[in-house]
């Protein structure tokens, strides 16, 4: 399955307070979260963001706090991936949990501009960039990461097991 | 080849004989522990896969401490569900407003986690019982979930980063210091999938308030643990308050690092985290003139009795700058009753200071101190992100105790040795 989507760009060590600041987590509505989703590093991002659109960040993308409201938030304000060049590692494991797609890749973090039109393919980890006429590899999803996904998450993998 | 202590406590829960780093283990847990932000989502999870029981009652943990005592409607709703999930299947480790502590310092003091344990968190500070000898790591909610129904959580095993602390801490430079100071060497992501292993005389000397708060701050290096092998303080510790029987795990000598960074600490100056990454660490007589409006003296990372006592022996026969609010928040009841009998609150209500009752309040931009728009504050806490303690054009200056304390006299960014 390939996605498409325009893309915003975000620099390094994006941290969940600026994904989903702490004053909105008195709630764990997806809709409430995702409308305050990047706030604090684009206060419009929320409104501006359309369906489908692709998140680009630099190093250490979501550090900080183990908030799952994080990628909550950014799947519900309908962001279709995260690309990075890394991930800390909470984030990276909500995301697979809470189903939203995350590659990793270091060429394509750097290479990609804000605005720029990117495709996806979920199986291969390829990101094309159409805008430039590029190609990125992302890293290959782990073998344990990809029986989550094709689980359906983790609560379905549990529930196989139970 | 030999293990690491974080290798031998994860192939002890994986009921293996051994593990090496990059292997995907499924590992039975001790402790598992949610707060009010993190498992309300984590409830809601465990009960749409429909089981009607928990894996055990008595190994699940959970802290309202975050938006607690109770700051609005909404909050109210979340930590009702925490309360009405403990009383449906009998949490024995719940802990309500009047017990409630700030997690992370709460369950070592309450016994609750010990040497050798497996804990997950959702919370990102739960990386703090390394200090024990446990394997401790923060996780999301939905893992959170997972562990409650089964008990069980799946880990990637880290490769292991030692570090190796030699030399003579200075006067009034802490553990804090320390790890502000490997922080901002090694940066947010120096440690990111690691063990952060922490070693060394220096580490030997440190009370257990100060490997808490090395611990803790693992995170902030994107560290997926922090751990000190055990010895005769973590022992002290344990021992007296364990509710189960501590296991103390070493490392082999023969074990494998992917790096080792040595430190000698006896020219280390005390460290101030600039906004708005912990790695922006500068010696407290490079800050500059910085004014503060606020500090905060609390949280898991520095909240303990021994974190109150420092400040109160900065703080005893001074006054708060004009215009600087000082809060100190005792990180649990226990320490909070134990503080006030040793006449530490005389000491902090004749600086001017406030005393909130336990909470992680201000540290995340909950409530109990939030910074308006272009504030400053020194905070004893563990992040200055952009927003993190209340408006987005807001600063927070990290440090330890002493500087804090000395901060709010001075009302700018001082050192204790400028009183």
């Amino acid at each position: 399955m390939k996605i498409q989507g325009t893309v915003w760009k975000f620099g390094d060590d994006i941290d969940t307070d600026v994904i989903i600041p702490a004053r909105y987590l008195n709630t764990s509505d997806p809709q409430e979260l995702a409308k305050h989703c990047m706030e604090d590093a684009d206060p419009d991002f929320a409104s501006k963001v359309r369906i489908g659109d692709i998140i680009v960040g630099g190093k250490n993308f979501g550090c900080g706090s183990s908030r799952e409201h994080a990628p909550i938030s950014i799947k519900s304000a309908g962001v279709s991936c995260v690309i990075a060049g890394s991930f800390a590692r909470i984030f990276f494991r909500n995301a697979f949990n809470t189903g939203l797609p995350i590659f990793e890749s270091k060429e394509a973090s750097e290479k990609i501009a804000n605005g720029d039109k990117v495709s996806v393919d979920l199986e291969t980890g390829v990101i094309t960039n159409i805008t430039k006429d590029e190609t990125y590899t992302a890293q290959p999803i782990p073998p344990f990461m990809q029986k989550l996904l094709s689980s359906g998450g983790l609560m379905n993998y549990v529930k196989a097991k139970l | 080849m030999g293990m690491t202590i974080t290798e031998k406590i994860l192939a002890a829960h994986a009921g293996k004989d051994t593990v090496c780093a990059g292997e995907i283990i499924a590992a039975k847990v001790d402790i598992a522990l949610g707060n009010d932000i993190t498992a309300p989502i984590a409830i809601r999870e465990f009960e749409q896969l429909g089981v009607d029981k928990v894996f055990d009652p008595t190994r699940i943990a959970l802290v309202p401490d975050h938006f607690c005592p109770n700051k609005d409607i909404k909050s109210a709703q979340q930590a009702k569900i925490l309360r009405d999930f403990s009383a449906k299947y009998g949490i024995t480790h719940y802990y309500d407003v009047g017990e409630m502590g700030v997690e992370h310092a709460l369950l070592p003091e309450q016994g609750v986690v010990t040497s050798g344990d497996l804990v997950i968190g959702a919370d990102s500070h739960t990386c703090t019982y390394g200090a024990l000898g446990a394997f401790s790591t923060g996780v999301g909610s939905t893992d959170l979930a997972a562990a409650i129904a089964t008990g069980e959580v799946w880990l990637r095993v880290p490769e292991a980063i030692k570090f190796v602390y030699k030399g003579t801490l200075q006067k009034y430079v802490t553990a804090k210091d320390l790890i502000l100071y490997t922080i901002g060497d090694i940066g947010v992501d120096g440690a990111l999938y690691k063990t952060m292993e922490l070693t060394g005389p220096v580490i030997d000397r440190l009370p257990m308030s100060g490997r808490l708060t090395m611990a803790n701050m693992a995170i902030e290096a994107g560290g997926k643990n922090g751990i000190i092998v055990p010895d005769s303080v973590t022992k002290e510790f344990v021992e007296p308050r364990s509710e189960r029987s501590p296991r103390y795990f070493t490392s082999d000598p023969s074990a494998s690092y992917c790096m080792v960074k040595e430190y000698d600490v006896t020219d280390m100056e005390l460290q101030v985290a600039f906004p708005h990454l912990p790695e922006n660490t500068r010696p407290v007589s490079q800050a500059g003139d910085v004014r503060i409006d606020q500090v905060i003296i609390g949280s898991c990372t520095n909240g303990l009795l021994d974190d109150l006592r420092l400040a109160a022996s900065v703080l005893k026969g001074r006054r708060v700058a004009k215009g600087v609010r000082l809060i100190v928040i005792p990180a649990t009841q226990t320490i909070y009753r134990q503080a006030m009998h040793e006449g530490l609150f005389d000491i902090f209500l004749d600086a001017g200071a406030a005393i909130s009752t336990p909470t992680c309040g201000p540290c995340l931009g909950g409530h109990m101190g939030i910074l308006a728009e272009g504030e400053r504050a020194v905070a004893t806490t563990n992040r200055n992100f952009v927003g993190r303690m209340g408006h987005p054009k807001s600063e927070v200056y990290l440090s330890g105790v002493p500087v804090a304390a000395a901060s709010a006299v001075t009302g700018k960014i001082s050192s204790p040795a400028e009183l």
